[in-house]
């Protein structure tokens, strides 16, 4: 098998020097895959993804124990600012849009370390703007007055004018509405299949996170209780009762509106 | 019944019968309050980037008069002088940003404050290491002749501050709007955590912002200096800032300028018309008293930046 983009072996994570956060997680991104990280709330899923994307630092964390590869290189010493040009973008938990700039001109920020605005930047632009059409409508509003779903837009448009190869996305599905959850799932997987970005999803959201993603790690308590692909974890009996909540009739449910939403996908 | 005739009455009523002469003070005050922006402009700037409220800016303005007063009395010429102030303020600024910021990184926002405190004695001590106690006049060749409109005299070394400052705030707003790193800037000012997550790197933004801030605070210094000569008593007058602050709004370069303005003409108004009545000197706590009745009113000052709230 090939080598995994992403590769967390093992790690442990203190905040403060005294609290320890996570015990021991591991889980690989392969290239082109969408991962979810699955968890309560305080599980430990925007930690981990911060001790990939070095985030961690700023809130006094640290990786006490194990490794973090990104194409085979270790990319622990590494500051934000190499990882985004190494090609790993988070976007925050919470959206984090620039408030105050309008929404072309956080979207440019994206691009900050790629240098000057040039011609390629342009081309991403307009790339952002096809997928995300709303963006476009909205290019000349500050954020801060944009809505919650073309904030969540914003900050993934954003992310994707650095080029990366892999998103790490916290939590996109906080706080919409579920027709715009299931609309901005619909585009990271479009951007998944057409751009090759791979993704590493954190949500509390189990089921349309499993509707979406190739692979899934649950988180407990700062440790991976179980992993296993997308599917058999949506057919796992515990977690279908812990995380999805449904019972034996609305998982009937559950699965047409999958099917359903399949179908449309590829129309 | 006297005094309220003192305080109601007898100012309107000479700013009536000698309207020149009110317009002469209010355009000297206006000038005044130019200076007073410029040392405001400075702390907005970093105060807007960092979130340092960098109580060493009056220092800075003085630290850089002194640096290019002092070259040129050593006989550097005057450009070349400008040129080495500049880059000792740029290396200042990267000194701030290694020896102070970074190391603090992530502190309260108080500890930041306190160590500005400690940069602001450190480049006072330096400055007056190197270069002596003295007062020294300061003549960059800024015409200095009087001119009338009607019957209000004006100083022309007014007027050319005022275009300097002018100038200064039009190329430091199209910097920060129109330029790939103006827009890191004001991304920074916004949200320092997302400005990271998305590679912008802060040490960096920091050593600009500062050096951006030293720079305006060269321009502030050599104006102010060739008015009264550079002198250690420039950084105190830089404290007239933190009433402009209020005024303005911590975050806001416009604010930062019409506070200045506003604070002070209003002081000048304010002495030659009311000042008999408070027996003088009310010079020096009027633009307090002004900020702090424009505390109850807009906490944000005139153009703080609106608080957005939406979630
Ligand atoms: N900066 C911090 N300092 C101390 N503890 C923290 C910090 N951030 C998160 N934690 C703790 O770490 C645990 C995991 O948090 P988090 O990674 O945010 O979980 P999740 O994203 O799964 O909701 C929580 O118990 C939280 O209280
Ligand atoms: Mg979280």
């Amino acid at each position: 098998m090939a080598e995994p983009l992403l590769k967390v072996n093992n790690i442990e994570v203190i905040y403060d020097h005294v609290i320890l956060v996570l015990k021991g997680v591991s889980l690989e991104v392969p290239e082109g895959g969408i991962v979810a990280l699955l968890g309560a709330n305080g599980a430990g899923k925007s930690t981990t993804l911060k001790s990939i994307s070095n985030l961690l630092r700023a809130e006094r964390g640290d990786v006490t124990k194990g490794t973090i590869e990104l194409n085979g290189k270790t990319v622990h010493n590494l500051t934000a600012n190499d990882l985004v040009r190494q090609g790993c973008v988070q976007v925050m938990e919470g959206r984090h849009c620039f408030e105050h700039l309008t929404i072309e001109e956080n979207l440019l920020t994206g691009a900050y370390t790629r240098g000057r605005v040039n011609a390629a930047v342009k081309a991403d632009l307009q790339m952002v703007y096809d997928y995300f059409p709303r963006l476009y409508e909205r290019r000349k509003s500050q954020a801060g007055y944009t809505s919650g779903g073309e904030q969540q837009m914003c900050a993934i448009g954003r992310a994707l004018m650095a080029r990366p190869k892999i998103i790490l996305l916290d939590e996109p599905s906080m706080g919409l509405a579920p027709q715009l959850v299931e609309q901005i799932f619909e585009i990271v997987k479009k951007l998944n299949k057409e751009e090759g970005v791979s993704f590493l999803l954190a949500e509390q959201n189990t089921s349309v996170a499993l509707k979406y993603a190739d692979y899934g790690y649950i988180l407990e308590n700062g440790r991976v209780v179980m992993d296993g692909d997308a599917e058999s974890l949506a057919n796992n009996e515990d977690v279908k009762e812990f995380y999805l909540g449904v019972s034996q009739q609305g998982r009937k449910n559950f699965r047409e509106v999958k099917h359903y939403k399949r179908r449309k996908r590829w129309l | 019944m006297e005094a309220l005739n003192a305080l109601f009455v007898t100012p309107f009523v000479e700013i009536f019968d000698a309207p020149w002469f009110f317009m002469e003070v209010l355009t000297g005050g206006l000038m005044a309050g130019v200076m007073y922006s410029l040392v405001a402009l400075g702390f907005v700037l970093i105060f807007k980037a960092s979130g340092v409220f960098n109580f060493a800016q009056g220092v800075m303005v003085l630290f850089a008069a002194l640096n290019f007063v002092g070259l040129m009395d050593a006989g550097v010429p005057m450009i070349l002088a400008g040129i080495i102030t500049i880059a000792i303020m740029v290396a200042v600024a990267f000194a701030i940003e290694r020896f102070v910021l970074r190391p603090l990184v992530n502190q309260e926002h108080i500890i930041l404050f306190m160590a500005t405190i400690g940069v602001a004695y450190f480049l006072e001590g330096v400055g007056e290491m190197i270069w002596g106690t003295d007062v020294r006049p300061l003549n960059v060749g800024i015409p200095d002749d009087v001119f009338f409109v009607g019957d209000a005299m004006i100083q022309q070394s007014d007027l050319f501050a005022a275009v300097v400052a002018g100038f200064l705030v039009v190329v430091l707003a199209l910097f920060f709007h129109y330029t790939r790193t103006g827009r890191a800037l004001r991304a920074v000012a916004d949200d320092h955590q997302a400005a990271l997550s998305i590679g912008i790197p802060l040490n960096h933004i920091w050593v600009i912002v500062w050096s951006v801030a030293g720079f305006v605070a060269l321009v502030t210094g050599i104006m102010w200096g060739s008015k009264l000569g550079v002198q250690f008593s420039l950084s105190v007058i830089a404290l007239k800032a933190l009433p402009v602050l209020i005024l303005g709004g911590f975050t806001s370069i416009p604010g930062a300028i019409v506070g200045g303005l506003i604070i002070g003409a209003g002081e000048k108004v304010a002495e030659v018309y009311w000042g008999g009545f408070f027996g003088g000197a009310i010079e020096e706590w009027f633009a307090y008293i002004l900020a702090l009745a424009f505390l109850f009113f807009r906490p944000q000052g005139l153009f703080g930046e609106k608080i957005i709230e939406r979630v």
